[in-house]
């Protein structure tokens, strides 16, 4: 558990981060969102403290992060940035290993793990390994550098905006590969973005900051129902509003018995989805299916019964 | 260079043909002079008369020919081989030339290279060096060629058949003053770029640290560095000189006005900002991303600098050593002037006696020296280059 409190930082007394407190429980996903300069990826750095709070502080299942010497505290944090942040004179291997060697983990220990991360991360080690940071491509580079920050199996992962020098598509994949990574390993994670999609995407809890405060910390569904603020409000988008709530609703939510025509869609999937899925079309509901089997239909009289503001 | 497939069969390399238009001015000038003694201005020789002809043509031929193939734009090779040719060739009249213009010329008569051969000898390097340029030969090769070349020269002078010319004459008469100055050179110009590197490494790191220091030092070594070179050994001879008097024991470990202490204090504080800037600019290198990440994973400042900015930064500071050893060898020369000894010395001495080949026998070592030293620093900044820098 991660228990952020009343964290303050101030530059030439103006204050960056003022008095935030918040808790994330472990095995979860936290996405801090803001605008720049909304103090998020200060916050962030306090953690592991790139940057030395004014008052307050963050506990770390109980121990005080103030209570260990920074550099000893950031072996136990991993750390993602934007643009990776990759040694390009070392390998693939040594990048990964780097922190392992620095809590000097004996050779073929720290070998094995380097393995396991990249067969983790879909990179077939015998073929990776011993490339070069500038002999892998954008997405692969940031994939080892998500890997590079989980080797040590640290009790935090901090990423400031992982994902941000990925183009759409891959950026698709990195945050689905995220999600499926963290659900295999149990890891717990606090990801800054400016992106209010990728937070209701990839979030257990989003915590939306303005102005060096919290203004809002909840649920995505909390988050897109009951904005707290008109700027909260603005960061989601009015426009989009039911399009955001009907992609926190799973399909399996509303499937009702029946039969519809056409493709079938996945239980998993979601609303937003399916909603597609009719209007493309031109179907009033489409038939779900689960394991390759029918299990009924989802309507779009269904779908809009969720799309509307339940005030 | 012209690389257009239909008309690549043709191409005309354009530096190749300015090199044989002026290759073939050069041989008209007189290629070697005959003087009755080491003073007095000699007569000149044209190329193909320094010998009988039967033993000149050959290397007038191969000079020619050698400037010819250096025309295959498509082919550097080609002109990497006519560059050779050439070069044989020169070597070939020298070695003709030497005694058959000295036979008969009195007992204290004096052969030397004159202006024609000066300009053939450079011209085939240049198109060597367009060759190469072009072939880009990797670290390991470029070090088997200076190897080559070295072994060649110092078979060629160790043969003798060099040994009527009026530089080597000097030589002879001077085998142990040269050894000498050879090592005080080298001393002068290695032990200043290891002190400035003991020094500047270190103040560079500092530097790279702390912006505030480096606004101060920087400026202070770049005004070091304007100072010139014949002032700053005058500079050093009434201070170390006061410290040499002044200070008890400093006499008694060599700190004086003249000789090699102010010549070797001298070349160190030259040799300071090219250190201390490439060292601040190799670790500023460093990706900032890839520092950041160093820092969030836990390194520390020490670790930083020692597994990640220095190995990134090694070639920009290899390269300001580069810059310090060849700038000394050459700066090393004004030494002479101070009694500090080195090549120097034989140029000074020379000046003086207005004996040209004795200028000689310190400068072309000195150029030698210099040349190789920079190819080997080259050589060495390649070989740390990261793999995927080179990759790239």
């Amino acid at each position: 558990m991660i228990e952020i409190d009343r964290i303050t930082k101030v530059y030439d007394g103006v204050p960056a981060v003022d008095a935030v407190t918040m808790t994330a429980e472990s095995g979860t996903i936290t996405v801090i969102v803001g605008t720049s300069g909304s103090g998020k990826t200060t916050l962030l750095r306090m953690i592991n403290r790139l940057e030395e709070p004014t008052s307050g502080e963050v506990r770390i299942n109980g121990e005080s992060t103030l209570a260990t010497k920074p550099h000893l505290l950031r072996r136990r944090i991993g750390y993602a940035i934007q643009g990776h942040g990759l040694f390009p004179h070392h390998t693939v291997a040594r990048n990964i290993g780097a922190v392992p060697r620095l809590l000097n983990w004996p050779k073929d220990r720290i070998q094995a793990r380097v393995d396991e991360l990249l067969t983790l991360f879909s990179m077939n080690p015998a073929e990776f390994r011993d490339r070069f940071p500038a002999e892998l491509s954008g997405g692969q580079q940031q994939r080892v550098g998500v890997a590079r920050a989980l080797a040590s199996r640290p009790d935090l992962l901090l990423m400031d905006e992982p994902f941000g020098a990925l183009d759409p598509i891959i950026r698709a994949r990195a945050q689905d590969d995220l999600r499926r990574i963290q659900r295999a390993l149990g890891s717990t994670i606090m990801l800054v973005t400016h992106d209010m999609e990728e937070a209701i995407r990839l979030g257990d809890r989003v915590a939306v900051m303005d102005g060096g405060r919290l203004v809002q910390y909840g649920t995505p569904a909390e988050i897109v129902a009951n904005p707290a603020t008109p700027f909260v409000a603005d960061m989601i988008g009015d426009v989009e509003r039911p399009l955001r709530l009907l992609s926190l609703v799973p399909v399996s939510e509303v499937v009702e018995n029946g039969e519809a025509p056409g493709a079938a869609l996945p239980a998993e999937g979601n609303l937003r989805d399916a909603l597609s899925a009719c209007l493309w079309t031109g179907r009033t509901a489409v038939p779900v299916e689960r394991d390759g089997a029918i299990v009924g239909r989802v309507t779009l009289d269904a779908i809009r019964s969720r799309a509307e503001l339940r005030a | 260079m012209p690389t257009a497939t239909g008309a690549a069969r043709c191409a005309v390399s354009p530096p190749g043909l300015l090199f044989l238009g002026l290759g073939v001015a050069a041989l008209c000038a007189p290629f070697m002079t005959v003087a009755a003694n080491r003073i007095v201005a000699g007569d000149g020789v044209p190329a193909w008369a320094v010998a009988a002809p039967a033993l000149t043509l050959p290397g007038v031929l191969a000079v020619v020919i050698g400037l010819g193939l250096g025309l295959a734009a498509d082919w550097p090779r080609l002109r990497f081989g006519g560059a050779v040719l050439g070069l044989a060739g020169l070597l070939w009249l020298l070695m003709q030339g030497a005694p058959a213009l000295l036979h008969g010329a009195g007992d204290y008569a004096r052969v030397s290279p004159a202006i024609g051969f000066w300009c053939l000898l450079t011209i085939p390097m240049l198109v060597m060096a367009d060759a190469l340029a072009q072939l880009a030969p990797g670290p390991r090769t470029r070090g088997a060629l200076l190897a080559a070349v070295l072994g060649v020269l110092a078979l060629i002078l160790w043969s003798g058949a060099l040994a009527p010319l009026s530089v080597l004459q000097e030589y002879a008469s001077r085998t142990s003053a040269f050894a000498d100055a050879a090592l005080r050179h080298l001393a002068l110009a290695f032990g200043s770029l290891a002190m400035a590197a003991v020094i500047g490494f270190p103040l560079g790191i500092l530097c790279h640290r702390n912006p505030k220091l480096r606004g101060t030092a920087l400026p202070v070594l770049s005004f070091l560095q304007t100072i010139p070179s014949l002032a700053m050994f005058g500079l050093m001879i009434p201070i170390l000189g006061w410290i040499g008097d002044s200070v008890p024991g400093a006499q008694a470990i060599g700190i004086a006005g003249i000789g090699f202490a102010p010549a070797f204090l001298a070349l160190v504080l030259y040799s300071l900002l090219p250190v201390v800037a490439n060292t601040v600019a190799g670790l500023a290198a460093a990706p900032p991303a890839a520092i950041e990440a160093a820092r969030g994973m836990g390194m520390t400042p020490g670790q930083r600098l020692l597994r990640v900015e220095l190995p990134l930064g090694l070639p920009v500071l290899l390269t300001g050593l580069r810059i310090v050893l060849v700038q000394n060898i050459g700066l090393a020369v004004i030494a002479g002037l101070i009694g500090g000894g080195g090549f120097g010395t034989f140029v000074f001495q020379g000046l003086n006696q207005t004996a040209t080949d004795l200028i000689l026998l310190g400068a072309l070592p000195t150029v030698a020296m210099a040349l190789v030293s920079a190819i080997v620093m080259d050589i060495l900044v390649d070989l740390t280059r990261p793999k995927a820098a080179r990759i790239a």
